[in-house]
């Protein structure tokens, strides 16, 4: 029989005290056991080094004539008919590019060894506020890859298409139903773009009636996308302030209303985690003074299912499948951002789009447009959308049911309360006393020890094990942290990080010093952003290459 | 509900604590008129796992799948064969359900890949720097246009007849709004407009936008034009839809390219019936600050080791709102991953090679198809993509290959719908996933649909 312990250590023993740095030996490596440091594709990968084989070259390329670009000899007069070689025209490369190559089980570990630097929802609670950090569903990244789906392209005929078609279809279907809406503009590449798609339609609803309105309302709280998309689409933004309360202050909105106002943007549920429950009245005071009411969707989560924007005035709303929705966000995208549209919007939506006649699905691009589409306010991207989003968008659809979407609002919201009431007697909670939050809930750093603020609460958390909350966002309480915990999260998880969080923010009350250094644990400490800022290194570059 | 963890126990203790009595009295900020009473209409409850993927199966049976037959479509979407690995890894959970790396300390794998795909981007265009992708090639086009006129302080664009028509429409979506001038003009299947664009540029033109290989396949030497550019104080905006190329022809950098953009689908993210894609960004490193997108740069921890960012966000939307440089915030991380990881398995050899391969097959397609009865070559210096001429209209023959179970490639009366004088035009690419086979294949139908 072996040695039971062969390693000697006995109880009494205890921990070895560490040593050094942050409480860690240092490694000839710099690794830590399991957190393992990983160098540059270009400090580790060769010129000649390449992870895929190319053995059934075309008859070309064996032998004579490999890179001599096309296998036979020009002559002067070489009829159209025949294509003329690379080197004539001076065109090949005649310098390498610089790329790096590693073989497949050098890439395979590359990449799986910077993975694991990386915080996810796959790995626990995401509460990144108006983010909507929900599990993504893995039948949906199969149903994506289908390859009826996933390799078929875009400009095929739409005889060979039609299944295709038909998703795209049925999820516009669905998405107009969810949102009590007239019509639904696919192709947006993202929320922002989709925002751009709104403020675009009615830009041209306007020239349609042939007004020219320079000015777009934007509440204080709203995303940073309302503000720049307005600007990019050539309006001149306007801020309305908040109330005390934490909503859009009508009052003051209606005194801006006049002949100069093309539409408002307004989110809602909104960016501090509550129902603009005068929305109907600011759609209608709008609507009278004869501007268009822009919705921003990111919340929809939070009401899918009970609450339809189209009963509320809105002519146009993006709605971003990678939160309501649950396709992956990827580390910063792609999105999706399909917009729906209100009556007096729906003829000024994008090409293309898909119809049904009869049967058959039909694309409506640019050549039919001049037919039956003329309103429409042109392309905003080649193609026609997300379709890797639109397959698992309409899966999660599917997968949730009717019962199942007003049960996702509904825990969204409830989880997001349950935070709020759970931690609002140590952190302070600016519209706690206006009623229960939506989906997500809003905390200040008021209250904290002097000196200590809303970014050392977020890195006191990467330390218990999560991703921080959204912090300084939005603009309209001092060190915002917004929390949104979505449906998809259990009750125990959500206890776990209730005590997390109360744990660091009693720390930062305490003036907890350990805290401003934190994280402690993670891969990396604080990174030096104003260096980064101040001598952008943006590209790497061999030692001694120059600057 | 499989993704739903609450259980009732839960709900019902859980609205203790908040001190709710049910959770209507959580919606009570919505008016009542605007709650809806019952479910939404039409929508069936829940279904399982294996009922919803039926549900796809059978409609994904409808498509036809470009691996399933001899497949030639091209014009800005290419088939390419994309290793397993590349799936593999972005299907990580790391990395498929992070977001956005605003916590850097806990977001270094996403971070250190977008530097090195920068870093790729910048060295495959001939530029100095690159960002973290945009959306896709057409918007990262109109974006490259904008910047032009941020950094001359001048609005007026030419865009070659070469740039593909959506990227086009696309542009002038944006300008038809934001008042900007764009010439732009139909292409011709004999020869290009570079001469127009040389006698056009003027004191007024913010940028030249001209697509290498273009539209119709076909590729020309950018350095005249840039250097007309620089002379008139003019930016030269190129735009790649297939980077592929970019293995055996000299980047558009190397020939005084200003702003490089393109479209990343070809490397790694397949075809995806148009999207998501991967726009790529490049420019010359003075016009940084004018950049849209996010920009990832190294820098070091409070231990001293190096480490990744985001940087240089005082450019970007949620810092200047209505002052930023674009509206965009998301990108096209996961592709940008899958682009970097493809690029990464081919390298500098690979990348060369994979190159020929299509140069290769293309040539031996053009070749063969250039003998079928009344078919011409309208191409005569390309990659892996050229027009054909038919002698009658392309669209409907582009139908009757599919009937015949051939994808034969992309009409140019579907790109240009009304043009008369292309509509016999037929755009061929050619990749390394087309066999001898599929070839004679294409020729064979082609002659019987031209009989």
């Amino acid at each position: 029989m072996t040695q039971l312990n062969q390693s000697g250590w006995k109880p009494e023993m205890k921990a070895l005290s560490p040593s050094g740095e942050g409480g860690y030996v240092e490694t000839f490596t710099g690794n830590r056991a399991l957190m393992l440091e990983e160098p540059l594709i270009f400090e580790i990968g060769g010129r000649e080094t390449c992870g895929v084989d190319f053995v059934d070259l075309p008859l070309p390329l064996r032998g004579e004539g490999r890179g001599e670009g096309a296998g036979k000899p020009s002559q002067a007069d070489t009829p159209l008919s025949q294509p003329s070689p690379l080197k004539e025209r001076g065109l090949e490369r005649a310098t390498p590019i610089g790329l790096p190559g590693l073989s497949e089980p050098e890439t395979i570990r590359h990449y799986t060894r910077l993975s694991r630097q990386n915080y996810a929802i796959d790995l626990g609670l995401f509460p990144l506020g108006s983010c909507t950090m929900k599990h993504n569903p893995r039948l949906n990244e199969k149903v994506a890859r289908m390859a009826g789906f996933a390799d078929v392209h875009p400009l095929a005929p739409h005889e060979t298409v039609q299944g295709a078609l038909a998703v795209i279809h049925e999820l516009a279907h669905w998405l107009v139903t969810l949102t009590g809406m007239k019509a639904v503009a696919m192709s947006p590449k993202a929320g922002a773009h989709g925002e751009l798609c709104g403020v675009l339609a009615i830009k041209a609803a306007l020239q349609a009636r042939g007004e020219n309105r320079p000015v777009i309302l934007v509440p204080e709280s709203a995303h940073g996308t309302n503000p720049a998309t307005a600007a990019f689409a050539g309006f001149r933004v306007e801020s309305i302030p908040a109330t005390a309360e934490g909503r859009v202050d009508v009052e003051a909105l209606k005194a801006k209303l006049g002949p100069d106002v093309a539409g408002v943007m307004i989110t809602n549920p909104n960016t501090c985690g509550l129902f603009e429950r005068d929305l109907k009245t600011i759609s209608d005071a709008v609507h009278a003074a004869g501007g268009y009411v822009y919705c921003d969707g990111a919340n929809f989560n939070a009401i899918v299912g009970r609450v339809r924007p189209g009963d509320l005035g809105v002519d146009a709303m993006h709605i971003n499948l990678h939160k309501t929705f649950s396709t992956p966000h990827g580390g910063g995208g792609p999105g999706s951002g399909p917009v729906v549209l209100s009556e007096a919007l729906a003829p000024f939506a994008p090409l293309p789009f898909v119809v049904k006649r009869g049967e058959e699905f039909v694309l409506i691009e640019e050549e039919t447009a001049g037919e039956h589409h003329g309103q429409s306010f042109g392309r905003m991207t080649a193609f026609h959308g997300q379709m890797g989003m639109f397959t698992r968008a309409l899966a999660y659809i599917l997968s949730h049911g009717a019962d199942g979407l007003r049960q996702v609002a509904e825990d969204a919201v409830l989880n997001a309360n349950y935070i709020l009431r759970s931690l609002d007697d140590v952190l302070d909670a600016p519209f706690g006393g206006s009623g229960p939050c939506m989906h997500e809930a809003l905390f200040t750093d008021d209250n904290l020890a002097e000196g200590f603020s809303t970014l050392d609460i977020a890195k006191g958390l990467i330390d218990e094990g999560y991703h921080p909350m959204t912090v300084y966002f939005p603009l309209v309480v001092h060190g915002a942290m917004l929390v949104e915990p979505t449906e998809t999260e259990s009750k125990a998880t959500l206890d776990q990080f209730i005590g997390a969080l109360r744990s660091v923010a009693n720390r930062a009350r305490q003036g907890d010093l350990a805290l401003k250094s934190a994280p402690h644990f993670a891969p990396r400490r604080r990174l030096d952003e104003t260096l980064a800022a101040r001598k952008p290194v943006l590209v790497w570059k061999e030692e001694g290459a120059g600057d | 509900m499989r993704y739903l963890p609450l259980t009732p126990a839960d709900r019902q203790s859980m609205l203790a604590t908040i001190g709710a009595a049910s959770i209507d009295d959580l919606f009570v900020d919505v008016p009542a008129d605007a709650r809806l009473s019952g479910p939404i209409a039409g929508l069936p409850n829940h279904a399982s796992e294996m009922a919803v993927e039926r549900h796809f199966s059978a409609l994904a049976r409808q498509n036809m799948a470009a691996s399933h037959h001899p497949f030639f479509l091209g014009a800005g979407a290419y088939k390419h064969h994309v290793p397993a690995t590349v799936d593999h890894i972005i299907q990580r959970g790391e990395f498929l359900t992070a977001y956005t790396p605003y916590q850097p300390e806990i977001a270094q794998g996403t971070l250190q890949m977008l530097f090195e795909f920068q870093t790729q981007v910048a060295r495959l265009f001939g530029c100095d720097v690159a960002n973290a992708s945009m959306y896709d090639g057409s918007t990262a086009c109109y974006e490259a246009i904008s910047m032009a006129g941020r950094v001359t302080k001048r609005h007026k664009a030419l865009l070659s007849s070469g740039l593909h028509p959506h990227y086009v429409s696309v542009a002038k979506t944006m300008a038809h709004f934001t008042g900007d001038t764009l010439e732009t003009a139909t292409p011709a299947l004999d020869g290009t407009d570079m001469a127009h664009l040389l006698d056009a540029v003027d004191g007024e033109t913010a940028c030249v936008v001209v697509q290498y290989p273009d539209i119709l396949g076909r590729v020309e030497d950018l350095g005249p034009i840039a250097a007309k550019c620089h002379e008139k104080g003019a930016l030269l905006v190129a735009v790649v839809t297939e980077p592929v190329a970019l293995g055996l022809f000299k980047s558009p950098g190397e020939m005084g390219a200003d702003i490089v953009v393109g479209e990343g689908q070809s490397l790694g993210v397949g075809l995806q019936f148009g999207g998501p894609y991967v726009g790529l960004f490049a420019c010359k490193e003075k016009f940084v600050r004018q950049m849209p997108g996010r920009l990832c740069g190294q820098t070091v921890d409070a231990s001293g080791k190096r480490g990744f960012v985001l940087t240089l966000s005082t450019r970007e939307q949620h810092i200047r709102r209505e002052k930023a440089t674009s509206n965009i915030c998301t990108n096209a991380g996961l592709c940008a991953l899958a682009f970097s990881i493809h690029m990464t398995l081919l390298g500098e050899r690979g990348l060369r090679t994979l190159a020929e391969v299509n140069h290769a097959n293309a040539v031996a397609a053009a070749e063969r198809l250039a003998r079928v009865p009344g078919v011409s070559l309208a191409t005569r210096t390309f990659f892996n993509e050229f027009t054909l001429n038919l002698p009658k209209e392309a669209r409907p023959v582009v139908r009757a290959l599919a009937d015949k179970g051939v994808l034969g490639g992309v009409s140019l009366g579907r790109l240009y719908p009304g043009a008369a004088a292309l509509a016999n035009g037929l755009v061929v690419a050619v990749t390394e996933v087309v066999t001898p086979e599929d070839i004679e294949t294409l020729a064979t139908a082609l002659e019987e649909v031209l009989a």
